[in-house]
């Protein structure tokens, strides 16, 4: 492999954005950028369980390596995730409760965040070295608030406009989400 | 909770997640693979496929194991159990067809992350007797199939002019691209949900119509 390592920063924010172009992650970012101060912090927390489940399933990967049992290596990822989402949700508890409060049900949902464990997955799949795997996850979690950020203050402005009855809901979202994408797509020519 | 009353089988158990509570249009679950590998209606039918019998196996494994798993480690033991059937499906696709494996990439395995399963899991197959979490994973399964061909067949048919595959239109036809790359993907369900909202709001005011007149 002999991606370099900006290459693979942009092309996990911009390019192939997780959200927008990859499609992971759509529970939460639909569910959770209704406002911009809970996007973020939902965003950095996210980013956080990728960087470390990408370092866990990078050192699992190696001993799944050596003892020939990779077809184990779905569980195995998907037990590590959950408890880094455990560890996030107590260090959450313990420093903001208020923040623990508002983000709710989707703080234990990042472990159904298919982000995290697509992650994972394409890591092990594009063979990066540890260095490239630490990048790609700070890349992917980079573009994962972009999104995220991006979408929730398009949804702010949304609320003061008016709108026909029929678009309550998430119709709107979505198509606001497919302009997200569209635009994302001016990326392209940067990655590849 | 009086156990015997809701017990039985009905219709309802089934139909729940075809239409009225469909896992897609009105609960928008698991909507990774719903808008990522609905570019075609092929790979579309085969991911639903694969997610109900994933949803079938978990929900009917933990309906049966539903005593014996300690309420702590509960999300972990489901996870475990949906990663074990994600697995099965995963080298089953595999030796089927390797196209289609091909087609749908990293979204076969990324099913152990899609949360209309781990919510089944924990809504119903974890408080239901194994027959009924079973006909209830079939009805879910059968909308999420249903609500995926949806978005598969009108996503092949604008964006490559074809279905299943089968050249429709002849060679004179511009295919509409931007169907088939992920903006496409948001913007068909954005439009579903458009359309059903419309028919939601206009069978209401047709009701209250009827409603005034006979008063």
């Amino acid at each position: 492999m002999t991606e370099s390592l900006s290459f693979i920063f942009l092309n996990a924010v911009l390019a192939n954005n997780f959200v927008l172009a990859l499609f992971l992650g759509l529970c939460p970012f639909l569910g959770v950028s209704g406002k911009l101060n809970t996007a973020l912090p939902m965003g950095l927390a996210t980013m956080f369980v990728m960087l470390v489940s990408s370092v866990s399933a990078y050192l699992i990967n190696i001993v799944l390596v050596m003892f020939e049992i990779e077809f184990l290596r779905l569980i195995a990822y998907i037990a590590v995730i959950a408890s880094a989402v455990q560890l996030v949700e107590m260090a959450l508890k313990k420093l903001s409760p208020a923040l623990f409060r508002s983000l709710g049900i989707f703080l234990p949902l990042i472990t159904t965040n298919c982000a995290i464990l697509g992650l994972a997955l394409f890591q092990t799949f594009k063979e990066y070295n540890f260095t490239q795997s630490l990048v790609y996850a700070i890349g992917a979690g980079v573009g994962f608030i972009l999104a995220i950020v991006l979408m929730a203050g398009l949804r702010e402005k949304l609320e003061l406009s008016t709108m026909p009855s029929i678009t309550q809901g998430a119709a709107v979202s979505l198509m606001l989400g497919g302009l997200l994408s569209l635009s994302f797509m001016g990326f392209a020519g940067l990655g590849g | 909770m009086s156990k015997r009353s809701n017990d039985s089988i009905t219709w309802g158990t089934f139909s729940e997640g075809l239409w009225r509570d469909n896992p897609v249009f009105v609960m928008l679950l698991g909507m990774c693979p719903v808008l990522a590998v609905t570019n075609s209606a092929i790979n579309a039918l085969a991911m639903g496929l694969a997610t109900t019998f994933v949803l079938l196996a978990s929900g009917a494994l933990i309906s049966l194991l539903r005593h014996s798993i300690p309420k702590q480690v509960r999300i972990a033991t489901y996870i475990v159990i949906i990663a074990t059937f994600v697995t099965i499906v995963d080298y089953a696709i595999q030796a089927i067809s390797l196209d289609l494996y091909n087609a749908l990439g990293a979204f076969i395995q990324l099913i152990v992350a899609n949360c209309m399963i781990l919510g089944r899991a924990e809504a119903y197959a974890s408080r239901n007797r194994p027959l009924k979490s079973f006909t209830n994973a079939l009805g879910m399964g059968a909308g999420f199939t249903l609500a995926l061909l949806c978005l598969g067949v009108v996503r092949e048919v604008l964006g490559a002019g074809s279905l299943f595959g089968i050249d429709l239109f002849g060679p004179r036809f511009e295919p509409w691209v931007v169907m088939i790359l992920p903006a496409g993907g948001f913007i068909v369900l954005g439009a579903w949900l458009l359309l059903f909202e419309w028919l939601k709001q206009r069978k209401e005011r047709l009701e209250l119509e009827a409603a005034a007149e006979t008063r």
